[in-house]
């Protein structure tokens, strides 16, 4: 008598914990106020990013198409793997003193590990993060990027 | 030449019926290749073979200054990734003697403990979707995506933070980060029992996994099991505990421990250290003293010579991170002790005796996150 | 013609008489056959492409998604961009495997179903075949399905197929049982085993209401025995995904595939189907009683509507299963047949057979 009790009782407690759980998928199945997805490509214009959001290295340049890279290396010495490569040139003051200049900071976007060393260790705080997330081509050589813009200079006063 | 390699291994008989389950397979999380050796459907041996996905990060940690090798931890245990980093910055910081401003540990414990209920989700949403009730991934990554929000907002990635560095952060919090806590909690404390609902106190998944692979006190000791899947056999292994870092001293918290240790007690034990984690939130997310985000630090740090290591709990298990030194900017070796090798190896043991689909079921209960078990 | 669509026998009877008017007897017949025959394979088609659309946005829904969105206004051409794909795939022979088996196996499978399709009674007048042993052809016909999945296993030459395949037998026929006890209790009640019959026995009110506890018992046994025996929900271990990849049917690709994907499908609309006829009342409309104002409110929906009403509730509450619970392993499958449902049944049989004598129902 107790085994068929049991039996019993096994049954009508394993409906209830079924029916328990078609009610929570049953509620949302109801509720289209629920849906969490979102339409990407047409949501482009709704879609912005937080500040601080990692896309890429980039170097700000200002409406003067000039920027704050000294050409001194740290940011290619603290990278771990390699992703940065300066090449600097000399040039000649009207005092006739030679300094530095950069000439392209390359930067391979496909070996970037986003670490942000090159970010924190720059002196000047030349580089900082872009926001552009769509970095999807086809061809590598594409992901190679110089990163200071043709015919830019540097900022006066920067260290 | 294989072939007798994988006879030696399998030491079965020569009509024994081999599948093998993986590299490639939907419920394995990550490449792992177990080959299983049946009978009917009963299993007879399971052997894991894993190391699909060496990287080498330990040899690469080697030419690397030790603010360098923050990003190669990240990618370890991803899931609870702020924690790997956390392991190698107390080791370094211990190792230099530097006291690190107070805010740090509180934000670097709340960050653990933002990671731990984010990998505890990832793992609840896997674990049902490997018993077929699909929906299961979708509630929990969608609870999940307000985490990482909260981490995105502050650090720009969601994943993989590399926030850390010897002495401190490399920044600060953003002004919302209290507040997105908090609002999280709340939402959290009303779909945490949706989750016993839909899943815990099911009767399929109760027949499934109640008395399943049961895992002895000794074995857990003896094969070095430790996280969640240990304490559900009782074994009090949790670091936090045990050799408190950061804030944990001051955070009052209970350990869950359970006795049964099989595969629905291992279940159960997440669940929980989930409700935990929240109180741990709670108690500190207000509290955050103001201070500087980072210790001072020289540009190139040079570790004394010798030998350091410090634990952490992550989510999984015990992370011990040995740091041998011969004075110069990298380390001479580094060694990661992985949770996830010891829990592996475990499964040889436990799915002995039980059907194909109770070893998914036995993987899925002791969260295995495969890049670790390789590094 | 008489175009009725409250009852459909005008339309078949002019249909008929001008067929015979212009050709023999025996070309008559003939003619009419095709006709149905190709309805029926226009109808499995259609509504097979409807199903897919409808259970993944069911699906979509209940995880909180949208569901296809982008083939078409709400993505209705989803399932026919599928289907261009599926049928310009490669098939891929495979080396050692038993070449005529391999190849038949999809076409049993489609042919069982389409088999029982053509016993169900869509509307009044809308019923190809009306046996006077209507239940029992259905429930034998639905049975040859396995021998279809037993081939495909066996003849894919590969282990995976063949694990799924076994446990897939095993299934099916163990959940026939129950399938057919939990039919024959509505036999007892209605008197008859014609389908027609049991329609028009529901004059009065549905056999789930006017059964009362017995007919509610049936009803529950019969759902969860209909989605175990189509492989179907909480029980489909046979493909299931994240153990054994695609069980049974891992070889097949292109248009075979496609042949297993659409026979699951329209095994679920021909279960759900029998459950609206048997337990619900088919085409007929919702009654209490014999003759009242409400019947007559109910009378003005046509009964094909109501016919599809009732089945695709059936198909919704049978998506609702899948989507919720996780899989059973295959002795707890069995477990819950032979232990459970099998007892459960053979007692209600007693217990119908005793209020059928007696007159203790509606």
């Amino acid at each position: 008598m107790k085994a068929l009790i049991d039996y019993l009782k096994d049954i009508f407690f394993g409906l209830k914990t079924l029916w328990a759980g078609m009610r929570i998928t049953g509620r949302y199945f109801i509720s289209p106020g629920e849906i969490v997805t979102q339409k990407y490509p047409e949501n482009r214009d709704q879609l912005i990013m937080f500040d601080r959001y990692k896309g890429e290295v980039i170097m700000p340049h200002d409406g003067n198409n000039q920027h704050r890279c000294t050409g001194c290396g740290i940011c290619q010495m603290n990278c771990p793997n390699g992703s940065i490569e300066i090449v600097t040139r000399k040039e000649i003051t009207p005092e006739g003193k030679e300094f530095r200049v950069i000439d392209k900071h390359i930067y391979h976007l496909d070996m970037c590990s986003f670490c942000a060393l090159c970010v924190k260790t720059c002196p000047s705080n030349a580089l900082a993060f872009g926001h552009d997330f769509e970095n999807a081509v086809f061809d590598k050589a594409k992901l190679i990027k110089i990163l200071n813009k043709p015919g830019s200079s540097i900022l006066k006063d920067v260290k | 030449m294989q072939e007798e390699i994988v006879k030696n291994i399998i030491l079965g008989e020569d009509d024994d019926y081999i599948i093998n389950v993986g590299p490639q397979h939907p419920s394995t999380h990550g490449v792992l290749r177990f080959e299983v050796s049946l009978q009917g459907e009963t299993i007879k041996k399971v052997v894991p073979h894993c190391g699909y996905i060496h990287r080498g990060i330990e040899k690469m940690c080697e030419r690397d200054t030790y603010p360098q090798i923050i990003h190669l931890t990240d990618r370890m245990d991803y899931l609870s990734a702020h924690m790997n980093n956390e392991a190698v910055c107390l080791c370094v910081e211990k190792a230099l003697e530097v006291e690190v401003p107070e805010r740090v540990t509180y934000i670097r414990t709340i960050l653990d403990e933002l990671n731990r209920i984010a990998s505890h989700q990832l793992w609840w949403s896997a674990m049902g979707m490997d018993m077929g009730a699909l929906t299961t991934f979708f509630y929990g990554l969608r609870d999940r995506e307000k985490i990482l929000d909260i981490f995105e907002e502050s650090f720009g990635t969601r994943l993989i933070q590399s926030v850390n560095a010897p002495g401190g952060l490399m920044q600060d919090i953003h002004t919302g980060f209290q507040k997105r806590i908090k609002e999280f909690i709340r939402y959290f404390r009303k779909k945490l029992p949706e989750y016993d609902q839909l899943l815990t106190g099911n009767v399929i998944f109760r027949e499934r996994t109640e008395g399943i692979a049961k895992l002895s006190l000794e074995d857990a000791i003896q094969y070095g099991v430790t996280g969640p899947s240990g304490r559900a056999s009782g074994f009090s292994c949790d670091i936090r505990k045990i050799e408190p870092y950061g804030t944990y001293p001051k955070v009052d918290f209970k350990e869950i421990l359970h006795t049964e240790g099989d595969t629905i007690t291992r279940y159960k034990v997440r669940i929980e250290e989930m409700y935990e984690s929240m109180n741990i939130l709670e108690q500190l997310v207000d509290n955050i003293p103001a201070g500087d985000y980072s210790a001072k630090m020289k540009a190139v740090l040079r570790l004394p010579v010798g030998e350091f290591y410090q634990r952490v709990e992550t989510a999984r298990g015990e992370l011990g991170v040995y740091i041998v030194s011969d004075g110069n900017k990298s380390p001479y070796r580094i060694k990661f002790r992985a949770p996830n090798f010891s829990n592996l190896f475990i499964i040889s043991k436990l799915a002995v005796g039980y059907k194909i689909a109770d070893l998914i079921a036995i993987s899925g209960s002791l969260d295995l996150v495969i890049p670790d078990i390789d590094r | 013609m008489t175009f009725d669509i409250y009852d459909f026998s005008g339309l078949t009877q002019s249909i008929d008489k001008g067929l015979k008017a212009s050709m023999s007897p025996g070309w008559t017949l003939l003619t009419e056959f095709v006709i149905i025959g190709l309805i029926f394979l226009i109808f499995y088609a259609i509504l097979g492409l409807f199903l897919v659309y409808a259970e993944r946005k069911v699906c979509a829904f209940i995880q909180n998604r949208i569901g296809p969105n982008r083939v078409g206004p709400l993505g209705i051409f989803q399932t026919i961009a599928d289907l261009i794909k599926l049928l310009m795939k490669e098939l891929i022979p495979i080396k050692n495997a038993d070449k005529l088996l391999f190849n038949i196996a999809p076409f049993i499978v489609i042919i069982a179903s389409f088999m029982a399709i053509a016993a169900i009674p869509f509307a009044k007048g809308l019923h190809a075949i009306d046996f006077n042993i209507g239940i029992f052809y259905i429930i034998a016909v639905s049975s040859l399905g396995v021998v279809g999945i037993l081939l495909a296993g066996w003849s894919s030459n590969s282990k995976y197929s063949l694990i799924g395949a076994m446990r897939s037998g095993a299934q099916v026929i163990s959940y026939e049982l129950s399938i057919g006890l939990s039919l024959l209790t509505i036999v007892v009640f209605a008197g008859t085993m014609q389908l027609s019959g049991i329609v028009e026995s529901q004059a009065n009110g549905w056999w789930i209401f006017k059964g009362h506890i017995p007919a509610v018992i049936a009803f529950v046994v019969f759902l969860i025995a209909s989605t175990a025996e189509t492989n179907r929900g909480p029980f489909d271990l046979a493909e299931a995904e994240s153990e054994l990849t695609a069980g049974f049917h891992t070889e097949y690709s292109g248009i075979k595939f496609a042949f297993f994907f659409l026979a699951e499908f329209m095994n679920m609309f021909i279960v759900a189907s029998i459950a609206a006829t048997v337990f619900l009342g088919g085409w007929m409309p919702l009654h209490f009683g014999v003759d009242n104002a409400f019947n007559r409110i109910m009378d003005y929906i046509p009964p094909i509507v109501w016919f599809f009403g009732k089945t695709g509730t059936v198909i919704l509450i049978m998506m609702w299963f899948k989507w919720t619970f996780p899989r059973l392993r295959i002795d707890q499958l069995l477990t819950l047949e032979w232990k459970y449902l099998l007892p459960i049944n053979l007692l209600n049989i007693v217990v119908v057979a005793f209020l059928t004598l007696m007159g203790w129902h509606f």
